[in-house]
């Protein structure tokens, strides 16, 4: 059985907007590509099985645990790791929230709890506590006891549809000066 | 595929239980069947009344499922209390029947509800009944060549309800105790009374004395507490870290009791 045999498979996984091929061993875990190929060490392994949420990873905006996921099983798909949350060089408010709200001490776990809480606020933009905390409830933190984390969300929130607001408007003002 | 790789070959789903038993060497298949790339196995259908599961359902998709609200509550319930999150993205409803961990919430919760698998292989495809797929800890009865498709749930008639109830020691943790319940009233009677436990016993199952005491009784207080006397008496717990057998089966009185009455309320319109 020639396919049975150990060999390597070609993959092409978009990484943070960036298409990386590689030759991998089918076994390879999603995580040990990240970090041990591509050298993008913020996707931290805490447990190894499956129960910490250190290793989440956005694939194709989804949270996914990169430990519990092949390499090959991400071909052809988009990850975002924490490397790829800036934008245009700026902090993500949910980066700068970390930082404002105090919301990590040793931060092995804050990778983790900034994807998750990105992907929540892609889709619910003004979350109660509640919905932070359950959204949340997959990741563990041994510091911080989670007020902080749930604040430094909350600030993600406000600042994100204050932005957006202004946005709104400065394109209401440019459509007034343009009409 | 499958048939060529014989028991050395193994169906990749969600990968949220394999994977972690292929860390801890308990699985080691010389190959994986990823069907993650298969189309149209991803809906849940509504036919005949009741309704289709496919194969690559994951638990998320149910939680957020307003299909399963109303008549198929106890899978809508049960959703959410599934591990956590971010395993909730990936995880499937077949794929949880397939593990067979009795510790598992699904089992039961479709067990109550009356649902049966479709397994297909290269020699054709059967329906086997959710009782009899069961056969032990992790065991069913499920050939190493065959793949479930798709799971079918009855229908349930137009006055039914459902819920699940879960003691978990935290968030995300494996059920200390599970109860399912799945009942369907005609004509002023109970017409359908599905009642099943989780983690206490080999395999998830259903409570059959139990239900029968709806079925004999009817939906009062008497006859929910009679079947939720005899679901405990059902329960074969063991003791452990989580609790004593003891315990277990008290927990196990009190929310059968607790969620028929919860059901009884929703189904009679009380809210
Ligand atoms: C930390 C953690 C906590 C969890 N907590 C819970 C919990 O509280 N309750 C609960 O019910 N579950 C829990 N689970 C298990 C989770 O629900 C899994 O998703 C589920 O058991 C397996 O589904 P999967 O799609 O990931 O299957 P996989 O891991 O891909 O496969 C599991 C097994 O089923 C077989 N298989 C999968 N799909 C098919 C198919 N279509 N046909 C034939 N065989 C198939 C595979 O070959 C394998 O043997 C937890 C898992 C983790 C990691
Ligand atoms: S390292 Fe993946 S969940 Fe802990
Ligand atoms: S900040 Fe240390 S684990 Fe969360």
């Amino acid at each position: 059985m020639a396919e049975t045999e150990a060999h390597v498979q070609s993959i092409e996984v978009v990484v943070n907007g960036e298409r990386r091929a590689a030759e991998v061993e089918p076994r390879m875990l999603l995580v040990h590509f990240l970090r041990g190929e591509l050298g993008l060490t913020g996707t931290h392994i805490g447990c190894d099985t499956t129960s910490c949420g250190a290793c989440t990873v956005l694939l194709d905006g989804v949270p996914i645990k990169s430990c519990t996921m092949f390499a090959v099983q991400a071909s052809g798909r988009g990850v975002t790791t924490v490397e790829g949350l800036r934008r245009d060089g700026a902090l993500h408010p949910i980066q700068q929230g970390f930082k404002e709200e105090h919301g990590l001490q040793c931060g092995f776990c804050t990778p983790g709890m900034m994807l998750v809480s990105a992907a929540l606020l892609e889709e619910n933009p003004n979350p109660s506590e509640e919905e932070i905390r359950w959204a949340l409830s997959g990741n563990i933190c041994r510091c911080t006891g989670y007020q902080n984390i749930v604040k430094a969300v909350h600030w993600a929130a406000r600042t994100m549809q204050s932005e957006q607001a202004s946005e709104g408007v400065e394109s209401e003002l440019a459509a007034e000066g343009a009409a | 595929m499958l048939d060529r790789l014989g028991e050395d070959g193994k169906v990749l789903a969600g990968g949220q239980s394999l994977i972690p038993l292929m860390k801890l060497r308990f699985a080691a298949p010389a190959a994986l069947v990823d069907i993650n790339r298969v189309p149209g196995l991803d809906q849940i259908t509504e036919e005949g009344g009741g309704l289709r599961i496919g194969a690559l359902v994951r638990h998320k998709a149910c939680e957020r499922s307003q299909v399963l609200r109303g008549r198929f509550g106890v899978l809508h319930d049960v959703a959410p209390l599934i591990s956590d999150p971010i395993v909730r993205n990936l995880g499937t409803v077949a794929g949880s029947l397939a593990h067979a961990d009795p510790q598992g919430d699904w089992a039961s919760a479709l067990l109550a509800a009356g649902a049966e698998v479709v397994a297909r292989s290269a020699a054709g495809e059967r329906t086997i009944p959710l009782d009899e797929l069961l056969k032990g800890p992790f065991t069913t009865v499920l050939e190493p060549n065959e793949i479930v498709t798709e799971v079918r749930v009855p229908d349930p008639g137009s006055r039914a309800g459902g819920t699940y109830r879960k003691l978990e020691r935290k968030v995300g943790d494996f059920a200390t105790v599970g109860v399912a319940v799945h009942v369907s009233l005609a004509d002023g009677s109970v017409a359908r009374a599905g009642i099943a436990l989780t983690a206490v016993g080999p395999i998830n199952f259903r409570a059959t004395a139990a239900e029968q005491a709806l079925l004999d009784g009817g939906f009062g207080d008497e006859a929910i507490g009679a079947a939720a006397r005899l679901a405990a008496d059902a329960a074969e717990p063991r003791s452990d870290l989580r609790g004593s057998a003891d315990y277990k089966r008290g927990v196990v009185r009190i929310f059968t009791e607790r969620a028929l009455h919860q059901v009884a309320r929703s189904v009679r319109g009380e809210g």
